[in-house]
C-alpha cells in the first residue's frame, strides 16, 4: 500500500474574528484561495496534477457555502482539472481534511492532494449553518447538547481543575506564543496576506496578548454562568454527571481559543508524486483515529481518541516527542495532561488558540503545520496533533519525519 | 332548523348563528362523540344555509367546557390495548384515526369558509380551548371566573387537536413552549396579551361582541393559510430562534429529568410542525399523539392524577347513606403550627373555626398565621384584602372549651402526648353533643389507642394533615377499630370541604405515607452508610421523579425528629427495630455536631443566607469512607429509592392498612410526590410487572437487606400474573357507581 507524505504546510496569519479584525475586510475563500496560490508557488506544482482539495469548513453558508475550495480554486487560478470538496468535522475539520486525503492517497486513488481548512469567523459567524444537533428537540435531547464552554467548565469541575489552574495555563499559552513569534519560529509556514496591489494586510495573529497576567484574567467574569443557570446547561452537565453538586465556572475569553480568521493548506502527496514534483517529503503520515465521545464533557475526545489511536498504531505515548492539542478551553489540555501524564514541556510548546486563536475549520491543519515545524527545528521524530470537537468527537494523527 | 341534542343553534336578523353547548345530562360541558358529530353537522349546516354569514360559539352553562372526557380517553386506551393483542397494526390505525378526529374537525370549521367566533364565557380548558384557537376569532368574558389552559401535559398527555400549532402561530414559540409545557391557566387578560384571543369583553356584552366581530368582516381565513403568513417572533431557523431552542431542550431536561415523554412531544411538534406547511403540522401533531397515547405514563397518569383523583375528590370512599354533613362550625384544638394551618384551610371553606389553645394569646397567635397566609397571597394579586378580612372573621380564638358547643366536627391537634390529648378529647367532649365526631390529627400514635379516651369510639376518628397544610393536598383519613360509618362519611364531607383529596386508611404505626416515607430517608441514610457520595443519592432520588431528595427531606422534617422516632421505635418495639448503625448516623450529627436540619441551618445540608443555595455539608464525606462515583450504580440507586417505598406500599396493601390501589397511589403523588409519572407507588410496580418487580426485589434484598423483601401478596401475584388493579380492582363491588 502507498503512504501519504506531508510535502508542504502553509497557513495564513490569524485576524482577530470580529468587524475590526483585519481579516475581515478579505472573503472567506479568498483566505483558501491563498494558501492555494502559496502551496502551488512555493512548490512549482502544476495544478492539473492535483486529483483534489479537500477543505473543512465548520459553518459553510453564504459566501462560505457552495463547496469552497472549489470556488477558492478558481480564485486561485488553478487548472479546471483540480476538483474541491469540502467537509465538516466541527473543530477537526482541517485535520480530518489531512487524514482523508491521505487515505486517498494510501489506497492508491490519489497521488496528489491539497488538504486544508478555512474559517471566516468575523464575515460567516458561528453556528451561521444551524444544526438539528442544538435545535432540534429530538436530536437535542438524546444528544445532551450543552455549550462547550458549559462542557469545559464541567471537565474543570469533574477532573478538579481550578480557576487558577486554567488561568494559570492560559498565561503560558500566551508566553509561549509571543516568545515563538519572536524567535520567527513561525515564518516558515505562515503567508502574510498580502492585497492586490501588494500591500500587505495582516503579517501576524493578531489575537495575541503577550502581557496577559493572572491579574489580568483574574478581573475577568466566568462566561457561562448565564447559560449554565438560566439556560438549564448545568442541569444537563449535573444530570448525566450525578457526582457533581454544581458546575463550577472558571473559563473566560482570556483561557478560552480566541475567535479568528484564518486558513491553511497541507500538500500531501504519495512517494512517487512527490518524485515527479521534485519534492522531498517532510514527514510521513503515521496513524490517524477518529472517535465520538461522552457529548456533555464533550471535549475529552483526545483522550479517547489518543488511547485507540496509541493502540492501534501499537505505540505509547513516550514515544511521542510532542503533542499538539488544539487549546480550545484551558481545562481541555489540562485533563489530556493529567490522563496520560504529559508534562508541559511536551505538549502545545510553542502556545495554541487560547493566544492565537482558533478559526474552527482551519485549525486542524495549522497546527500539523506548526508542530512540524517544530520537530524539524529541534530535530526530534515523532508528533501526535489532536483535536476536541463538537457533539462530543474526537480526532488524531500521528506524523513522523522521514 | 335542525335540532341536537347537546346544541341549540339560533340564527339572528344579521345573519350570524348562535350556537350554544349545553349538555343536557351533565353539568360541564365535555366532548363525547356525540358531541363532535353535532358539532360536524353544525358546520354543514351553516356552510349549506346561504342566509348564514357565519356563527359563534358559546355555553349555555357557568363554564364553557372542561375539554375532552378524559374517562372516554382511558375506555379508548383499554380498547386499544386489548385490540394491540390480536392485531397490533390494526390497533394502532385506530388509535391513530381516533387521535385525528378532533384534530380534523376543527381544521374543518378552520376551513370551511365562513367565520367562526368562540365566546369564551368561562373555564376553557384542552380540547375546548383547541376548538377555539381554530375558530378565527375568540372573545372572553372579562370575570375572574374564565381561565384558559392546555392542561393535557399534567396527565401525561399533550394537546393533540391542533394546539401545539396553533399556539406558537399566535404568539411567539417561548411563551407558547412555556404555555405548553406547563399547562399553565390563562387569565383573559394573559391570553390577550399573548395573542391568543382577540377581544375581552364584559360578560353580558359576550355574545353581543363576538357577533361584531362577524358583522364587521372577520376573515373566515386563519392567518396560517394566508400568503405571507409569519410566525411571531420568527422562525425557528433565526437568531431568534437559536437562543431560545437549545436552551427550552435544556430546561425541559432539568425540569422532568427526561421521564415524561408527553413534554418532549410537545417541543418536538412546535418544532417540526413550525418548519412545514399547517396541514403537514397537525398531521405530524396526530403521529406524535398516537404516540404518547401508547406510552405507559400517559395510561399510568390518567389513570391516578385524573380519573382516580378525580374519583376520590368526590368521594369515592364515603359510605351510602349517611347524609351529607354541611358543616355549621368547626373546632380545631391547639393553634400550634398544625392546628393553626387547619383553622386557614377550614376558613378559607368559608367553615366557622373556632381555634383553641391554653390561653386566648396562644389561638391569637394561631390566628395570626392565616393572616400572615392572606398577606402573602395579596402581595402575589392572588387575593384581595375583602378575602382576608372575610376569612379572618370566620375564626374564633378562645381558651374556653364551652366555645365548641355546637361544633360538627373537633379537630385535635395538640401536642403528640397521650396523656395531653387524652386531657383535650375528654373536656371537648363535656361540651359537644353526642353527634359530634372527633377527629385527631395525631401522625404517631394509633387512633385505636387514642379512641379509649373517648365516650364515644364510633365518632372517634383520625384525620391526618400534612405540613404545611395549606399546600398539601391530601390528607389521610385513619380509622380507629371501632370507628362508625357516620364519622367516616364527615371526614371525607370535610376533607372534600376544604378541597383536599381524602383518602381511607386503617389503623397501623406511621398509617400509610409515614411509613413510606421513613423507608424513603432510612435507604438514603444506609447509602450514606455504605460510602455512596450523598449528592449521587439526592441527584438519584430527584432523577427517579422525586421532588425533593431523601436529605433534603431529613433536613426539612428535622433531624432531631428522625432521631426521636427512631427512639420511640426501638421503645415501642425493640432494639432490632432500627439499625444500628442509621441510629448511630443520626446520633453523630444531632448529638456531636449540632447538626439538626434546616431549622438550626445545619443538617445534611448547610444553609447560607440567602440568596446563597443550600449545599450539602462536606462533613459528610469524612463520616464514612467514599466510594469512586465510577464504582456506584447509579440507575440501581434510582431503583432503590422507588422499590424500598412501593414495597412498603404492598405491604400496606397486604395488611389491609390500605384497600384501594387508587387511594395507595394517589395518595403517594399528593403527599410525597412519588414520581408521578408512574402513576404511583402501585402503578409503579404494576407498570414494570409483578413478576419482574418480585425478582427485582430479590436481587436488592441479596445486596442491601430485608427492606427488599416482597410481601408474599407480591409473590402470589407475580405467580398468578395478577396486578394491583386487577387483584383489588377498585370497580368491582358497586364502587364504580358511586364513583361515576
Amino acid at each position: 500500500m502507498a503512504e501519504a507524505y506531508i510535502y508542504d504546510a502553509v497557513r495564513t496569519p490569524r485576524g482577530r474574528g470580529k468587524k475590526d479584525g483585519a481579516l475581515h475586510e478579505v472573503p472567506a475563500v479568498r483566505l483558501a484561495a491563498k494558501t492555494l496560490e502559496a502551496v502551488r508557488d512555493r512548490n512549482g506544482l502544476d495544478t492539473s496534477t492535483v486529483d483534489d482539495i479537500i477543505f473543512g469548513c465548520v459553518d459553510p453558508v453564504g459566501e462560505a457555502g457552495a463547496v469552497i475550495p472549489r470556488a477558492a480554486a478558481f480564485e486561485a487560478g488553478y487548472d479546471d482539472k483540480a476538483p474541491g470538496m469540502q467537509i465538516s468535522r466541527f473543530c477537526a475539520s482541517g485535520l480530518d481534511a489531512v487524514n482523508f486525503g491521505a487515505a486517498k492517497i494510501a489506497q492508491g486513488a490519489d497521488d496528489i492532494v491539497i488538504a486544508g481548512g478555512v474559517e471566516s469567523m468575523s464575515r460567516v459567524g458561528m453556528g451561521a449553518a444551524g444544526g438539528a444537533w442544538f435545535m432540534d428537540p429530538s436530536v437535542g435531547l438524546p444528544g445532551w447538547f450543552v455549550p462547550q464552554g458549559i462542557s469545559a467548565d464541567l471537565i474543570a469541575t469533574k477532573y478538579g481543575f481550578s480557576r487558577d489552574d486554567v488561568d494559570a495555563y492560559a498565561v503560558e499559552s500566551q508566553k509561549r506564543a509571543a516568545h515563538a513569534w519572536e524567535k520567527g519560529w513561525f515564518k516558515n509556514s505562515v503567508i502574510p496576506i498580502k492585497d492586490q496591489n501588494g500591500l500587505v494586510i495582516l503579517d501576524h495573529d493578531e489575537h495575541m496578548r503577550p502581557t496577559t497576567d493572572m491579574q489580568s484574567l483574574a478581573a475577568l467574569n466566568p462566561s457561562f454562568v448565564m447559560p449554565g443557570e438560566m439556560g438549564g446547561f448545568d442541569a444537563v452537565a449535573v444530570q448525566k454527571h450525578p457526582e457533581i453538586e454544581e458546575v463550577n465556572h472558571v473559563h473566560h475569553a482570556g483561557n478560552s481559543s480566541g475567535i479568528v480568521d484564518g486558513a491553511a493548506a497541507v500538500l500531501l502527496g504519495s512517494k512517487k508524486a512527490g518524485k515527479a514534483m521534485g519534492l522531498k517529503p517532510r514527514a510521513r503520515i503515521r496513524a490517524f483515529a477518529n472517535i465520538g465521545s461522552e457529548p456533555v464533557l464533550m471535549l475529552t475526545g483526545p483522550v479517547d481518541v489518543t488511547e485507540k489511536l496509541l493502540k492501534r498504531a501499537k505505540m505509547k505515548t513516550s514515544d511521542i516527542d510532542l503533542f499538539e492539542l488544539n487549546e480550545a478551553f484551558a481545562s481541555v489540555v489540562l485533563r489530556y495532561m493529567q490522563a496520560f501524564e504529559i508534562p508541559h514541556d511536551k505538549i502545545n510548546v510553542n502556545g495554541g488558540a487560547i493566544a492565537m486563536g482558533h478559526p474552527l475549520g482551519a485549525t486542524g491543519a495549522m497546527i500539523l503545520g506548526t508542530v512540524l515545524d517544530e520537530l524539524e527545528r529541534r530535530d526530534l521524530n515523532t508528533a501526535l496533533v489532536t483535536l476536541c470537537i463538537g457533539a462530543g468527537m474526537g480526532t488524531a494523527t500521528i506524523i513522523e519525519r522521514v | 332548523m335542525t335540532a341536537y341534542k347537546n346544541f341549540s343553534v339560533e340564527t339572528d336578523a344579521d345573519g350570524i348563528a348562535l350556537v350554544t353547548w349545553d349538555m343536557p345530562d351533565r353539568s360541564m360541558n365535555v366532548f363525547t362523540e356525540e358531541v363532535m358529530d353535532e358539532l360536524d353537522r353544525i358546520i354543514d349546516q351553516v356552510v349549506a344555509d346561504a342566509a348564514v354569514k357565519g356563527a359563534v360559539i358559546t355555553s349555555g352553562k357557568e363554564t364553557f367546557s372542561g375539554g375532552a372526557d378524559l374517562t372516554m380517553l382511558k375506555r379508548q386506551l383499554e380498547r386499544f390495548h386489548a385490540e394491540r393483542a390480536k392485531d397490533p397494526e390494526a390497533a394502532t390505525k385506530m388509535l391513530f384515526e381516533g387521535a385525528g378526529r378532533m384534530t380534523w374537525l376543527w381544521r374543518k370549521l378552520e376551513t370551511c369558509g365562513k367565520p367562526f367566533v368562540s365566546a369564551i364565557n368561562g373555564t376553557c380548558m384542552g380540547g375546548a380551548f383547541e376548538l377555539s384557537l381554530a375558530c378565527h376569532a375568540r372573545v372572553a368574558a372579562d370575570s375572574d371566573s374564565v381561565r384558559m389552559a392546555l392542561p393535557e401535559v399534567k396527565v401525561g398527555i399533550f394537546p393533540g387537536a391542533g394546539g401545539t400549532q396553533r399556539v406558537p402561530r399566535l404568539t411567539d414559540q417561548q411563551q407558547a413552549l412555556q404555555m405548553l409545557t406547563s399547562g399553565q391557566n390563562l387569565t383573559p387578560q394573559k391570553a390577550k396579551a399573548m395573542g391568543l384571543i382577540t377581544e375581552i369583553a364584559p360578560p353580558k356584552k359576550l355574545v353581543e361582541t363576538a357577533k361584531a366581530l362577524i358583522k364587521g368582516g372577520l376573515s373566515p381565513v386563519a392567518p396560517w393559510d394566508q400568503k405571507g403568513f409569519k410566525l411571531p417572533g420568527g422562525p425557528i431557523y433565526s437568531v431568534a430562534g437559536a437562543n431560545l431552542w437549545p436552551p427550552a431542550i435544556a430546561i425541559l431536561r432539568r425540569e422532568t429529568y427526561g421521564n415524561y415523554p408527553a413534554a418532549t412531544a410537545i417541543l418536538k411538534c412546535v418544532y417540526e410542525g413550525l418548519l412545514v406547511p399547517f396541514d403537514t403540522a397537525l398531521r405530524i401533531e396526530q403521529r406524535y399523539f398516537t404516540e404518547i397515547m401508547q406510552s405507559k405514563e400517559a395510561a399510568a397518569m390518567i389513570r391516578s392524577l385524573f380519573v382516580s383523583l378525580q374519583e376520590l375528590n368526590k368521594g369515592a370512599r364515603r359510605p351510602e347513606g349517611v347524609p351529607q354533613t354541611r358543616f355549621k362550625k368547626i373546632g380545631v384544638l391547639g393553634a400550634g403550627f398544625m392546628g393553626a394551618g387547619i383553622a386557614y384551610v377550614t376558613a378559607k371553606a368559608g367553615i366557622p373555626v373556632v381555634l383553641l389553645d391554653r390561653d386566648v394569646e396562644s389561638a391569637e397567635k394561631g390566628k395570626a398565621h392565616s393572616a400572615g397566609i392572606m398577606d402573602g397571597l395579596i402581595k402575589k394579586g392572588r387575593a384581595k384584602p375583602e378575602d382576608k378580612d372575610k376569612l379572618l372573621s370566620l375564626i374564633s380564638p378562645t381558651a374556653s372549651y364551652v366555645d365548641l358547643d355546637g361544633c360538627d366536627l373537633v379537630i385535635e391537634a395538640v401536642f403528640e402526648d397521650s396523656a395531653v390529648k387524652k386531657a383535650a378529647t375528654e373536656q371537648a367532649e363535656a361540651v359537644l353533643k353526642s353527634s359530634a365526631v372527633f377527629a385527631s390529627n395525631t401522625s404517631t400514635i394509633p387512633i385505636t389507642a387514642l379512641a379509649k379516651n373517648s365516650a364515644r369510639p364510633k365518632n372517634f376518628i383520625g384525620i391526618h394533615f400534612f405540613s404545611p397544610v395549606d399546600k398539601m393536598m391530601l390528607a389521610e383519613i385513619i380509622l380507629g377499630k371501632k370507628t362508625g360509618d357516620k364519622a367516616l362519611a364527615r371526614a371525607i364531607d370535610y376533607v372534600r370541604a376544604i378541597k383536599k383529596t381524602p383518602i381511607v386508611v386503617n389503623d397501623t404505626r406511621g398509617f400509610y405515607v409515614n411509613r413510606c416515607v421513613l423507608r424513603y430517608m432510612s435507604e438514603a441514610y444506609k447509602m450514606l452508610i455504605e460510602g455512596v457520595p450523598a449528592v449521587m443519592i439526592e441527584n438519584a432520588a430527584k432523577a427517579a421523579g422525586m421532588p425533593v431528595g431523601p436529605l433534603a427531606l431529613t433536613d426539612e422534617t428535622a433531624i432531631d425528629l428522625a432521631q426521636k422516632i427512631m427512639k420511640q421505635t426501638i421503645r415501642d418495639l425493640g432494639e432490632k427495630a432500627v439499625d444500628p448503625k442509621q441510629m448511630e448516623l443520626i446520633d453523630t450529627l444531632v448529638d456531636k455536631f449540632d447538626r439538626k436540619g434546616r431549622k438550626n441551618g445545619k443538617g445534611f445540608y448547610d444553609y447560607p443566607a440567602k440568596p446563597a443555595k443550600k449545599k450539602l455539608w462536606p462533613g459528610l464525606k469524612d463520616l464514612f469512607p467514599q466510594k469512586k462515583p465510577e464504582d456506584v450504580d447509579f440507575e440501581e440507586l434510582k431503583q432503590r429509592l422507588l422499590a424500598v417505598i412501593a414495597l412498603e406500599a404492598a405491604r400496606v396493601m397486604e395488611e389491609k392498612i390500605v384497600t384501594d390501589p387508587r387511594e395507595a397511589d394517589v395518595g403517594s403523588i399528593l403527599a410525597f410526590g412519588f414520581a408521578p409519572y408512574t402513576g404511583g407507588t402501585l402503578s409503579y410496580i404494576d407498570g414494570i410487572g409483578a413478576k419482574k418487580f418480585v425478582k427485582l426485589a430479590k436481587d436488592l434484598q441479596k445486596k442491601y437487606g430485608a427492606e427488599f423483601k416482597a410481601p408474599k401478596l407480591l409473590a402470589d401475584m407475580a405467580e398468578k400474573g395478577d396486578s394491583f388493579y386487577k387483584r383489588f380492582d377498585p370497580y368491582a363491588k358497586g364502587e364504580g357507581k358511586k364513583a361515576a
